[in-house]
């Protein structure tokens, strides 16, 4: 199906007693896309992408995610999704294939369904003949790889990745895009929050949130074209500055 | 100056700094670029006289971390990756105590850190550990300043800090520089190169290159390609299988093509997609920056 939206967000507003976290955002993302969520620290983020997950739930508003209501179905949510923080993903006192068959157990996966899948998922990265190796023995580059493919293990509906690539060198950094990439030409809808405006460039679209607010959301291409600049980065400095 | 000369440091097998020569110029902003694990961190601390260099030599304003660590450690300002406050004191707490620790008083120095710590300074009350980040990376380097040092080093200062806090940072640094201090300052970033007068590009112990920001991008020899269109997964994949491609890869909103050949192929590979059923092709050349360099400086070496 062309243009299934996967994601609706309709005037949601999460407050926190007098604290206004996000005042009434509305957006949609389709299948496939590669959506980039965008903020200052405090911005309201980190909120907005708990209530997507179904782990918070909105004040008001309308919020489906897959498919499902996250206020009345979230456990129906978070079977569909996959979640990859850069802060904490892997075990790393656990061997890379004992990650995977950890994570395949949280998601229900059946051992049949898991064995397959995991392999041919771990041939591609070209680590399957290193399945044994402890998680703490890779460099950060191949835990951030391995990591996205724990998150995309159960085939959901949509990943979330929370500032994927901090930190890497250049080219891992391009592997994982493409890796990215080929997630979202499956049909695996990919949402990004980052702080750093380059990884916003390779977003098909993008929002940017100010205090709580959406105040921009389309392609790269035409947000620097509203704003006459020449990188995302001008782009966010303009509006949150 | 800061000279480093066959400096190598190793951690059981890791070979962290590998033959590492290279020297800084007093009065710099001068910046090591590279990924996690590249070494920078250890050649700071080589630097600060934190840890001893198995082999090679450093010199910093005539005098040896190694020999000399007691007056090293007057002249330098440190700012380690995970700011080393303690978030029990307060704003004002931390200060008076670095500038304590090193003898001075926060009244005497006040000039250096004024325009910072204004910032900082309704706030002056508060513990550092209900700091947000930007706060507490701009009290670290007042810390940093307090007394006076002749060398600033900051290691990741913007790492994990939002992109207007980042600005403001740099903005920082260089009304720093102005007053006469040397900085030397690392960061993964590559985007933040061009905010130094130098930059040593860094990864695996080893430094590709060490030079002004525009005189690493003006050395790319080749001609580079942005390349658009409907599907730029399937670009990618067609563009890489391509006979002619060097190399291709993902840059944003673009795909970066270099041809083997020195002949514009604009016309070619405009062919290529068309014939892979692609649309709404777009190809122009573009500058390279400071990632397009640092690719191709890995690439030649891995060769």
């Amino acid at each position: 199906m062309e243009n299934e939206q996967v994601i609706i967000v309709r005037d949601l507003v999460k407050k926190f007693g007098d604290f206004t976290a996000n005042a009434g955002l509305n957006f949609h993302v389709d299948k496939g896309e590669i959506f980039g969520f965008l903020g200052a620290n405090g911005a309201g983020k980190t909120t907005a992408m708990r209530i997507l997950c179904g782990l918070s739930s909105p004040t008001s508003g309308l919020v489906e995610v897959a498919g499902y209501n996250v206020k009345t179905h979230a456990e129906e949510v978070k079977k569909r999704i996959g979640y990859m923080s850069q802060k904490f993903s892997l075990f790393e006192d656990l061997t890379i294939w004992e990650n995977m068959r950890f994570f395949s157990t949280v998601y229900g996966m059946n051992k049949t369904a898991f064995k397959e899948r995991g392999e041919m998922l771990l041939r591609k990265l070209e680590l399957f003949e290193k399945r044994n190796r402890l998680v703490s023995t890779l460099s950060l580059g191949w835990k951030q790889k391995l990591a996205f493919t724990v998150a995309i293990l159960h085939e959901p509906s949509i990943v979330f990745l929370d500032e994927p690539t901090g930190g890497v060198d250049p080219i891992t950094r391009r592997q994982f895009w493409e890796m990215i990439y080929e997630a979202a030409d499956n049909g695996i809808t990919v949402f990004v929050t980052t702080h750093y405006m380059d990884e916003a460039e390779y977003c098909n679209r993008v929002t940017i949130m100010v205090d709580g607010r959406i105040d921009a959301l389309d392609t790269p291409a035409k947000l620097k074209e509203k704003y006459q600049v020449n990188s995302m980065n001008d782009v966010f400095l303009a509006l949150a500055r | 100056m800061i000279q480093f000369t066959n400096i190598s440091k190793s951690f059981d097998e890791v070979k962290a700094v590998r033959n590492v020569s290279l020297s800084i110029d007093e009065g710099q902003l001068f910046g090591f670029i590279g990924p996690d694990g590249a070494g920078k961190t250890t050649l700071f601390r080589m630097l600060n006289s934190l840890l001893i260099a198995d082999e090679g030599s450093i010199e910093l304003f005539g005098l040896d971390p190694h020999k000399d660590y007691k007056k090293v450690r007057q002249i330098i300002g440190y700012m380690p990756g995970k700011f080393s406050l303690y978030y029990d004191l307060s704003i004002e707490e931390n200060l008076n105590f670095f500038a304590t620790v090193f003898g001075t008083t926060i009244e005497e120095n006040y000039h250096l850190i004024e325009d910072i710590y204004k910032q900082i300074e309704p706030f002056k009350k508060r513990h550092a550990g209900k700091l947000s980040g930007g706060m507490k990376q701009k009290l670290a380097l007042c810390c940093a300043l307090i007394h006076k040092p002749k060398l600033l080093l900051l290691d990741e200062p913007t790492t994990g800090v939002d992109a207007v806090s980042r600005r403001e940072f740099w903005d920082m640094l260089k009304s720093l520089k102005s007053k006469g201090i040397t900085i030397v300052v690392s960061t993964p970033y590559m985007d933040e190169a061009g905010m130094c007068d130098s930059v040593a590009l860094m990864q695996n112990g080893q430094i590709h290159a060490v030079e002004s920001p525009k005189a690493i991008v003006d050395n790319f020899q080749k001609e580079l390609l942005a390349v658009k269109c409907n599907d730029m997964y399937k670009a990618l994949l067609t563009l890489r299988n391509y006979e002619n491609c060097y190399n291709v890869y993902p840059f944003g909103e673009y795909l970066h093509y270099i041809d083997k050949r020195d002949s514009k192929p604009i016309e070619d590979i405009n062919d290529c997609l068309l014939k892979h059923d692609l649309q709404e092709i777009e190809i122009n050349p573009v500058k390279p920056d400071i990632e397009d360099c640092f690719i191709e400086l890995t690439r030649k070496l891995s060769v």
